[in-house]
């Protein structure tokens, strides 16, 4: 790599030729990959779960779909000012990128509080993770495992884009901060994108 | 990097699309249609609304072609798990089929 940077002096030893914006974005798109695949396994395996089931429950009539359609329309909109706040580091805006950025941490800590309030609703209903009143045990297994991993991912991304909050506010460098940003938006896009695949799969079929 | 996202469609345009394709979603499972019908339509709309997020919102349709293939290997995955385990579901299936056909003379 420093032979090649001396060879080629417009590449700066940072870059890669894989991605010519940084390394961290390669690393955190491999990262995505392999998270990926892990959520890929939960679905697979719950698709083969309910499969096999001969008494497996309508999620959409005893899970409810209201509550969690306004979920998925929260973190989307979360996802818009996340590009937002993107938009606001490359005018060099720092009002305006803490305010997007704000809004995107309150989306996903408003997303975990309606969580947080549909599992405290399902599990005074009879949904455990050890058994339901309805069928198949494995439907409140699946389901609390798998919106449970999600929960986690988003209380993470909380956690990142409060630190990147936190360094964009203090950082002069903007470009620096876009850098930061947009791996750090990487990550909340794919936590958006697994949901959209985990309401269809686990609410809606 | 502006240059190039200038030739997508906006960021709003993206979410009015994301929101509307969620609003057929919800009106899909509605239909007065065969199950196995509404699953594929729901599975599409759900894959055409990753691939929206996945292309515009983390700009994979203007980042180098090898990010492209770092995030196609989870999807080839995913694809070949769901074969690996369809013979598991036969396998089930048949049994539960068989094992109500057992039952049923007794009652």
């Amino acid at each position: 790599m420093a032979e090649a940077a001396l060879h080629h002096p417009a590449v700066e030893p940072a870059e890669s030729p894989l991605t010519p914006e940084s390394w961290g974005k390669l690393g955190m798109w491999i990262f995505l990959a392999g998270d990926a695949v892990g959520f890929g396994v939960l679905l697979a395996s719950y698709g083969a779960a309910r499969a096999g089931s001969a008494d497996w429950p309508n999620p959409a009539q005893r899970l409810g779909i209201q509550l969690t359609a306004l979920m998925t329309f929260l973190l989307i909109c979360s996802s818009v000012t996340m590009v937002k706040a993107l938009e606001a580091i490359k005018r060099s805006d720092r009002p305006g990128t803490q305010r997007f950025l704000l809004l995107t941490i309150l989306g996903g800590v408003m997303f975990l509080g309606l969580q947080a309030y549909e599992w405290t609703h399902l599990i005074e209903g009879g949904l455990k993770i050890f058994g339901n009143p309805w069928g198949s045990t494995l439907f409140g297994t699946s389901f609390f495992i798998i919106t449970g991993f999600h929960g986690l991912h988003v209380t993470g991304g909380v956690i990142y884009l409060s630190v990147v909050l936190a360094a964009v506010s203090r950082i002069p460098d903007m470009r620096y901060n876009y850098m930061i940003a947009e791996i750090a938006g990487l990550y909340w896009h794919f936590v958006d994108l697994v949901w959209i695949m985990v309401f269809t799969f686990v609410y809606l079929l | 990097m502006a240059e190039t996202h200038d030739k997508g469609p906006s960021y709003m345009a993206i979410f009015w699309y994301l929101a509307i394709l969620t609003v057929v979603e919800l009106a899909v499972i509605f239909l007065p249609i065969a199950k196995l019908l509404i699953g594929i339509m729901l599975v599409a709309l759900a894959l055409s609304k990753a691939a929206l997020v996945a292309l515009y919102f983390m700009h994979l349709r203007f980042e180098a072609r090898t990010l492209g293939y770092i995030a196609l290997t989870p999807v080839l995955i995913g694809a070949l798990l769901v074969f690996v385990l369809l013979p598991d579901h036969q396998y089930m299936y048949h049994r539960t089929a068989d094992s109500k056909k057992i039952e049923a003379p007794k009652h």
